[in-house]
């Protein structure tokens, strides 16, 4: 059973760009899913085509059963949360909450005690007679949040919630907005270019690169096993090391080390892919690394250096003694990705 | 915040000192001199004056001619600052809406802003031609015999017309570029929370508008009481016989063409203290304008 499907969903621009190549996935009731990618992606194109904002070129969309290709974006039993909040400067907080359900007939003693509902959900009972300009950014925030939830949508839309916010707050809200949708139970879709974002909250990650999905799956999974080198290299930081390789007699090969035994690839040049963190310390291990760099993050350090004359970094511990200068290492079982040199996929 | 201060109280005395002249030759100067007439009656052939107290301003309350061109200002202004601000905003709200050529389509709209008044009035004239006028004709074909000088209400019909006509683009400016400044993004919100059109207009774009709004409103009362005098002038041609006329207008009929001048410079007086009250109606209301981030 799915909640919103989409079926070949495609926008062109009238100047002939292809902003979002056909997209078909399937979100399940309750499902927190994150489209992550880089900016021009056409993530939020994607979220605006879903929201309304922008015409949909081809393909269909479906939420809660109905297609809502033609429908005006009131009519989409949607809700959405901007990145700059888009409150009504010149309502207080209790318009601006209650405004969406004023249009919708709603008697106004059922306004009052929905508004009443999600100002005490959101702590802004002090606030709801303030205007917008009176309130902090996270404030802002949260009577955005307060303006989705009274309607009691079929789906909400998050387009960069967080990205006003500093680096505190958001750590903070992310955590909020994860738990409201949870207590909801309010399937949603959120968009962001940040990585930690889409893995933290996430239920399920959709992958954008250039207009078409590079992959979609748990974060875990997105993770441990990205599809591509796109994925590989823009989920986790640092980011997995890419190298060029070679694949000689069943084994994976980078320069005169062996890194993978029994490669399921034929032969010939391949991406090798290898998480900084897989790569641990080992004086009999078999690869030699030349650290050039120490980076001391605390709890742990990245080690930047090369093996086989290329660029790699290293994840290790901070009881893992680090020194620059040649490095012994081993990789963890299962560690290594093999990508087609060509295409990028995964192999 | 930082404030810069100044050392010594010469420099920046010097520095407002040709502002301060130019305000007390070109303004202070000629009111007080206006001021000091309106309580003279002076001579028609400069030979001199008589000290008549408030008698000037006492003719000017029992006045009939008087009381007619006051009662016109104000319909005169009511009418031409709501029309022009409306026809203005129904503009600008639906350029705002064009894509495509929009740019074209601004530019011709702003056109008539470049046109002088006096030259606007011509084209007024031109518009109302008693003999082959291209609205006079059009007119007719309702059957509406329209008299430009004659009649009153068809000359003040062409008055108030070419006024608007002359007013709608600069009030165009200003709403489309207000209209602008309405984040995107509000726009979107209220496209999610209202479906009708109207409503959102007047729920969220018209109270966003407000303060370019009031500003406007304020200029084009300015404009309808006293820039107009081109326009009318034009249209009169210097003899207002029983035509309408404004209250600026007829200062300078009476102290000029009727040489009344201790009267005109009451008339003078009376528009004084107006534009100064509706100066501080202005401040007290932006003073207390919200401040819209």
């Amino acid at each position: 059973m799915s909640h919103v499907t989409l079926t070949a969903l495609r926008k062109v621009y009238a100047n002939g760009f292809e902003a979002v190549k056909p997209a078909s996935y399937a979100i399940t009731p309750g499902e927190f899913v994150v489209l992550v990618g880089p900016s021009g992606c056409g993530k939020s194109t994607m979220l605006r085509m879903i929201a309304g904002l922008e015409d949909i070129s081809d393909g269909t969309l479906e939420i809660a059963g109905r297609v809502v290709n033609t429908l005006d974006p009131a009519d989409r039993d949607i809700a959405m949360v901007f990145q700059n909040y888009a409150l009504y400067p010149h309502m207080t907080v209790r318009k601006n909450i209650g405004y969406g359900l004023q249009n919708r007939k709603i008697p106004k003693d059922v306004i009052a005690a929905k508004v009443a509902e999600a100002s005490a959900l959101l702590n802004l009972d002090d606030y709801l007679d303030r205007k917008p300009s009176q309130l902090s950014g996270g404030q802002r925030q949260r009577v955005a949040m307060g303006r989705a939830i009274v309607r009691d949508p079929a789906l909400f839309l998050f387009d960069e919630p967080l990205s006003n916010l500093d680096a505190k707050l958001r750590n903070q809200m992310r955590i909020e907005i994860k738990a409201l949708q949870r207590r909801l139970g309010v399937t949603s879709i959120y968009v962001t270019h940040d990585q930690v974002e889409a893995m933290t909250m996430a239920d399920r990650i959709i992958v954008m690169n250039a207009g078409r999905i590079e992959q979609i799956g748990a974060p875990a999974e997105i993770y441990h096993t990205p599809a591509t080198t796109f994925v590989a290299s823009f989920m986790g930081a640092p980011p997995m090391n890419l190298l060029d390789g070679q694949i000689a007699g069943g084994a994976a090969r980078v320069g005169d080390h062996t890194v993978m035994t029994d490669a399921p690839a034929a032969p010939g040049p391949v991406t090798v892919g290898i998480r900084p963190e897989d790569i641990v310390a080992d004086p009999n291990g078999p690869l030699t690394l030349d650290i050039a760099i120490v980076e001391e993050l605390g709890a742990h350090r990245l080690l930047h250096g090369t093996l086989a004359g290329q660029q790699l970094s290293v994840h290790v511990g901070k009881d893992s003694p680090a020194t620059t200068g040649p490095f012994r290492a081993a990789l963890k079982p299962g560690a290594v990705s093999l990508f087609d040199a060509g295409t990028g996929e995964r192999l | 915040m930082k404030r810069a201060g100044f050392t010594s109280a010469w420099l920046p005395a010097m520095l407002l000192l040709p502002q301060l002249a130019v305000i007390a030759i070109f303004f202070y100067w000629p009111a007080a001199h206006a001021l000091r007439s309106s309580f003279y009656l002076q001579d028609p052939f400069g030979f001199g004056e008589t000290f008549v107290g408030l008698s000037n301003f006492t003719s000017l309350l029992t006045s009939a001619a008087y009381s007619r061109a006051a009662w016109f200002t104000v319909f005169f202004t009511l009418i031409v600052t709501f029309g022009s601000l409306s026809i203005a905003l129904l503009l600008a709200v639906k350029a705002d809406k064009v894509i495509r050529g929009a740019k074209t389509y601004r530019t011709l709209l702003m056109w008539v802003y470049a046109v002088a008044p006096p030259v606007a009035g011509v084209i007024g004239l031109i518009m109302f031609n008693q003999s082959w006028g291209p609205l006079k004709e059009f007119f007719a074909l309702f059957g509406w015999d329209f008299k430009l000088g004659v009649n009153y209400f068809d000359t003040a019909f062409a008055m108030i017309a070419v006024s608007i006509w002359k007013q709608v683009p600069v009030n165009f400016i200003f709403f489309l570029s207000g209209l602008q400044s309405i984040p995107k993004s509000v726009r979107e919100a209220a496209l999610i929370d209202n479906r009708s059109a109207t409503g959102r207009f007047w729920d969220i774009t018209f109270p966003l508008l407000a303060p370019t709004g009031f500003f406007l409103l304020i200029t084009n009362i300015t404009y309808a009481m006293f820039d107009t005098f081109g326009v009318i002038d034009t249209v009169l041609k210097g003899q207002p016989g029983n035509n309408p006329m404004t209250l600026v207008y007829k200062v300078y009929v009476d102290g000029f063409r009727g040489n009344d001048l201790g009267g005109s410079s009451a008339q003078s007086v009376v528009l004084m203290v107006l534009v100064l009250a509706l100066t501080v109606f202005q401040f007290r209301m932006i003073e207390r304008r919200i401040h819209y981030t």
